[in-house]
């Protein structure tokens, strides 16, 4: 299945220095489209007045964190089906559990290599 | 009885002139009874006290021993200079570490982005193996967000050690005397390490600095 690489990518992280490695490394897997958010409430109402292929998000931000606004997401009919990538130092067993319990698409581990980043978006967007 | 409250006689010989003495004032007592009960009272007290109370009062002994060195030690250590200086400075020290990465995890993102604006000019294989090369810088990179996060919990720790201390401190609040003062640094005031940005000078005050001396 081919990936429309043109598709909106919203990218949510309280670290300014993550956003931009992402964007880069997006960048050069040639997603040229990317928002940035820096948390949860932030990504959430960029999501309600803009269309997104796809969501990458931190999880630990305030006020509203990564696991927030996935159930906020998967709770809303008309985001519900977005795709969403949890990219997080969390990797406690617990975590990932609550995360895939949230819906979640899936879950990269920080640190994470290009490599991974292009593996899990091809994965999601496969099935998606 | 007057002479109950005299103070008590020691060992053998004084005990039996005490006998003696109690003999005389009530001689319907007898001297032999009275011992046989002072001396079954004394065994028993001796036991018990052997056995439970003794191991007791031994531990609330060494308790208060070590209460007392601790209530010292704290005192010697100066713990005000942890609450009032040394936390607060660390963890300043430490969101001066964070500032600083970030800012130089910046300036690498920029050249990396530079390199892969040229790369995408390149026609030759070199393209890629550039962005190869960046695509590495920016994995490593990454390292910012996790040790800003570490550094981040190391603060939390502080800050609870520090409300541990404070707590220690209006526990043991009576000071055991003063601490001598502690002897100054070889270098005097000189040996600061690096300044947080906040009281630091940059390179333009150090000049304006040593134009001033001209």
């Amino acid at each position: 299945m081919s990936i429309d690489k043109s598709m909106n990518v919203l990218i949510v992280d309280d670290y300014k220095t993550m956003l931009r490695i992402i964007r880069n490394l997006l960048k050069q897997i040639d997603f040229n489209n990317v928002e940035e958010a820096t948390d949860g409430a932030d990504a959430l109402a960029k999501m309600r007045t803009s269309n997104f292929g796809l969501v990458i998000s931190d999880w630990n931000m305030a006020p509203m964190t990564g696991l927030q606004l996935l159930q906020e997401v998967r709770a809303d009919a008309r985001l519900k089906a977005t795709p969403f990538i949890m990219i997080t130092a969390e990797s406690k067993v617990e975590n990932v559990v609550a995360a895939k319990q949230a819906g979640v698409s899936n879950y990269i581990v920080k640190p994470f290599n290009a490599e991974t980043l292009r593996g899990k978006i091809e994965k999601v967007l496969g099935h998606a | 009885m007057p002479d109950i409250q005299m103070p008590v006689p020691n060992g053998p010989e004084a005990l039996s002139q005490r006998l003696a003495e109690i003999g005389a004032r009530w001689p319907a007592t007898q001297p032999e009874m009275v011992a046989d009960v002072v001396q079954s009272v004394l065994a028993s007290m001796r036991g018990d006290l052997t056995r439970v109370e003794s191991s007791l009062l031994n531990e609330v002994v060494e308790l208060g021993r070590t209460i007392a060195n601790a209530r010292a030690e704290i005192a010697a250590l100066q713990v005000d200079d942890i609450t009032a200086s040394h936390i607060p400075s660390a963890t300043d020290e430490l969101d001066a570490i964070v500032a600083h990465t970030a800012a130089a995890t910046d300036s690498i993102l920029e050249v990396c982005e530079t390199l892969d604006r040229v790369a995408g000019t390149l026609q030759s294989d070199a393209a890629g193996v550039l962005q190869e090369a960046t695509t590495k810088i920016y994995e490593a990179c990454s390292f910012q967000d996790i040790t800003g996060q570490r550094i981040t919990k190391v603060v939390a720790t502080l800050k609870a050690i520090d409300n541990k201390v404070g707590h220690i401190i209006a526990t043991f609040d009576r000071r055991e005397g003063h601490p001598p003062p502690r002897p100054a640094p070889p270098e005097g005031s000189l040996l600061n390490g690096p300044q947080l940005p906040a009281s630091a000078m940059d390179q333009s005050d150090i000049d304006k600095l040593l134009a001033s001396f001209d």
